[in-house]
Parts: C-alpha cells; structure tokens; sequence
C-alpha cells in the first residue's frame, strides 16, 4: 500500500477507535458519541493523509514520526482547547495526548510498512 | 661466480612471471593461486587501469588445461551479472599459455567478512549470491564449486561470486543428456563435444560443499541443485557460525537443511527458491521450509510488528491512566 493511502486507511481507523475510547475515559459524553466518533474519524482522515504525503515525500523515520505527532497535535488542539458544554470541563491531555500518540503510530507505520514512491529516472 | 640468494630469489619469481603482450599489461604481484592457474594483479596500459590477470600455472600447463581456462573465461564472458566478473580479454602468452584479463575485485571473502558482520547482513550478501547463481543457473550453467572462499564482498556492498573454472554448461558431453533444456549460448567452443570437461567419474569441486551426486562423480545428476547445495552449506557455515549466544532459528536452520539434502529431488529447485527463502525469512515472514506451530507464529508476528504493538499497547494504556485517574 502507498504511504498516503496507508496514512489514510491508518488515521481514519485509529481516528474512530479513538473516538469510541471516549466512552472508556469519559462515558459521560455517551450522547455526543455519534459526533465525537465522527469528528475524531475525519481528523484521523485528514491527519493520516498529510503523514503519508509528508512520508512519502521524506523517507525518514524520526521525521516521519515527528511530523505524525506534530500534524496529530495540531489538529487535536482546537478540541481539546474547546469547553464540553454539557459537562462544562475541559479535556486537554485526555485528547492531547492520545491524539498524538495516534500520529506517532499513523507516523512510524506509514515509513516503516508503505510502500515508497518509485524512483524518477 | 655464484649469485647472492635474494639475486636468485628475484630471477626465479622473474622466470615464474608470466610475460603478457608488453605493450598492453604489466605484471605485478600474484594475489590469488587457483588449482588450474594464479591470478596477478596487473595494469592496462592501454585503458591506464588495474586489471586482474589469470594465467595457467607453468605446472599444470597443457592443451586440456588451455582449453579449460579460455572456456572459464567464455563462461564468464557470457554471464553479464552484477554478481559475476567480467571478463576483459583473452590471449596467449609468449609461451603458450593461456591467460585472461578480467576486473580487479577488491573486497573481503565471504569467510572474512561473514565473521565482522551481523546474521542478518551476512544473509543479505547470501541472497545475492544466490541471485546471481540463479542467474548463471537461467543460462544453464552450474558452478560446482561454490564455497565461501569463492565469493567475495566488496567495500561498496557489491558481492561477486568467483572462480568458474569447473562450471559446466547443461547439455555438454557430461551434462547428464539434458540436451532438450540447453540453451542456446552461441559459441561452439565452450559446449563442443570432444572439449576437456569433465569425464564421468571424475571429482571435481570442495568437500564439505559439494552435493552427493557430485561426489560420487555422477556427472548425469549434476544440475542446479547440484549448487543449491553448496549454497546450504555456504548458508550453514556462514548463518550458523559464531552462535554459541545467538541460538539458530528453527526456520533458518530448516532452510540449509532442505538446500542439503542428500537427495536433489528434497533440494529447492533452484537457487532463486532458495534466495527466495532467505527473504522471507529476513522479512520475519513464514518460510517455504518449516512449519511453524502457532507459538512460533505468534512470536514471529511479535517480532516483525513489535514496536507497533508496544506503540498501540502504550496508546491504551494512556486510555486506562486516565479512566483511572478519573477514579481518584
């Protein structure tokens, strides 16, 4: 598989796995789970295509895994920095950190199992 | 008068020194001494390059062992591998003898090289040489002779696989009558019959790597497999020494045993089914070889995604730490 499509199928899936966890750490949100997974999905989406481009672009294992965290970071941001009005709590590291532990696996699989660009002659 | 020792020393190796087209090669020092001849290295004056040139030994010199090394020379000429070097010019020399200008490889034999290396790298150079055997193999010629000392790793990562001096050509007058499934390699003169090859009965090739059948002398059972053996006694002595701490995977070990078994039909078919083994097993993947039982699946899939694993492990245990911290 090409690395943005792995980054694709990889962020999409551990983005909606991601999401349903919610009901784990915080099952109060158990209403807006439909909005959280969906949400978290399309994150995971846009997160896991950005890392493979970025993958296939530099073949570099530590860059890979640095712009995974990075690029998942920054996208888990605005949530996490958002207040849930129906618990009026703020979730920070509870996204942040598991978001980004998401595009360091995104990240590394993307280098370590896609396949490579071909060679331009 | 008599000559002071090192005088007589300088004009004996003077004497021994084959004497090529002085206009063309200059002679150095000898680097390498084979049953049928020794190798120089020399320089061509024509190209201004360093050359490596193979001439018969004034010893073994005659017309059968002429015939020999200008068919090594034709074998190799016609082999254009990456994996095999190539060969420059041919000629004779002043006295007769038959020599061949070929690449000058510099580099480490497999034997010395295996030893500084990990298994793993020392199995990467092993699928190449089976590549390039199998190459040879697609052009219907059998090396007979393969062993560590016979290949050579560069110090740019290239991998040569040497001395074909008792290569034989499937379909030739010992060839086991494989005429149907000889290819066509043009030249008469290395497949001619009535050429000095090697008779039925006749042992040629290194105990330890040399298949059964070839040590017995059955001319009419060599073939491909004939090197898949020395292969797995390459991969046995190379893969598996040095393991008195690293023990030898059950796959790794099912793979030289299959390249050795006494009989061809148990072999793999070729030598790229053999190098073919070797990467799956590099790969972490299950080999053709053995049969694993679910445990040693299991741990090989460990092993091949284990950071992966911890990665996905770790993200949910943050999951856990902070159901848990949710608790306090």
């Amino acid at each position: 598989m090409n690395k943005p499509l792995l980054g694709l199928v990889l962020g999409g899936a551990l983005g909606a796995l991601d999401g349903l966890t919610a009901l784990i750490s915080a099952p109060e949100v158990k209403p807006e789970i439909m909005g959280i997974v969906v949400g978290s999905t399309g994150k995971g989406l846009v997160a896991g295509i950005v890392i493979g481009f970025i993958s296939r672009k530099v073949n570099n294992l530590t860059i890979g895994i640095g712009a995974g965290i990075v690029i998942a970071a920054l996208l888990a941001l605005p949530i996490a920095l958002a207040v849930d009005p129906a618990t009026g709590k703020r979730y920070f590291w509870e996204i942040m950190i598991p978001g980004s532990i998401v595009g360091l696996i995104v990240g590394y699989a993307t280098q370590k199992f896609g396949q490579p660009a071909p060679q331009r002659s | 008068m008599s000559l002071p020792d090192a005088a007589l020393t300088h004009l004996r190796q003077v004497l021994r020194a084959p004497e090529p087209p002085a206009d063309r090669y200059k002679i150095r020092e000898p680097i390498g001494h084979g049953g049928m001849g020794t190798v120089y290295r020399a320089s061509d004056r024509t190209l201004g390059r360093e050359v490596a040139l193979k001439v018969l030994r004034a010893d073994v010199a005659g017309e059968d062992a002429a015939i020999r090394l200008e068919r090594e020379a034709r074998i190799l000429a016609r082999l254009e591998h990456p994996g095999i070097v190539p060969v420059h010019d041919v000629g004779t020399l002043a006295d007769g003898r038959v020599y061949y200008v070929m690449k000058l490889v510099r580099g480490e034999r497999l034997h010395d090289f295996a030893r500084g290396v990990s298994r793993a790298d020392a199995l990467r150079v092993l699928q190449r040489v089976c590549e390039t055997v199998g190459f040879a193999h697609a052009q219907g010629v059998v090396h007979r002779d393969l062993k560590p000392s016979n290949i050579m790793v560069g110090g740019f990562g290239e991998v040569l696989v040497l001395d074909w001096g008792i290569a034989r050509i499937r379909g030739t007058p010992d060839g086991g009558g494989d005429e149907a499934a000889a290819p066509t390699l043009g030249a008469p003169s290395i497949a001619a019959p009535g050429e000095a090859d090697t008779a039925p009965g006749v042992v040629l090739g290194t105990p330890g790597f040399m298949a059964p059948e070839q040590a017995r002398g059955d001319a009419g059972q060599i073939d491909a497999r004939t090197d898949v053996y020395a292969l797995g006694a390459i991969l046995r002595a190379v893969a598996g020494a040095g393991s008195a701490n690293q023990p030898v995977p059950r796959p790794l070990a099912a793979i030289w045993n299959r390249a050795l078994s006494p009989d061809p039909g148990g072999r793999y078919g070729s030598a790229a089914e053999l190098a073919a083994d070797i990467t799956r097993f590099l790969d972490g993947a299950p080999v053709a070889a053995y049969r694993e039982n679910i445990a040693e699946r299991a741990g090989r899939v460990f092993r091949k995604y284990q950071v992966a694993i911890i990665l996905v492990l770790t993200y949910l245990a943050v999951r856990l730490l902070f159901l848990a911290m949710r608790g306090l």
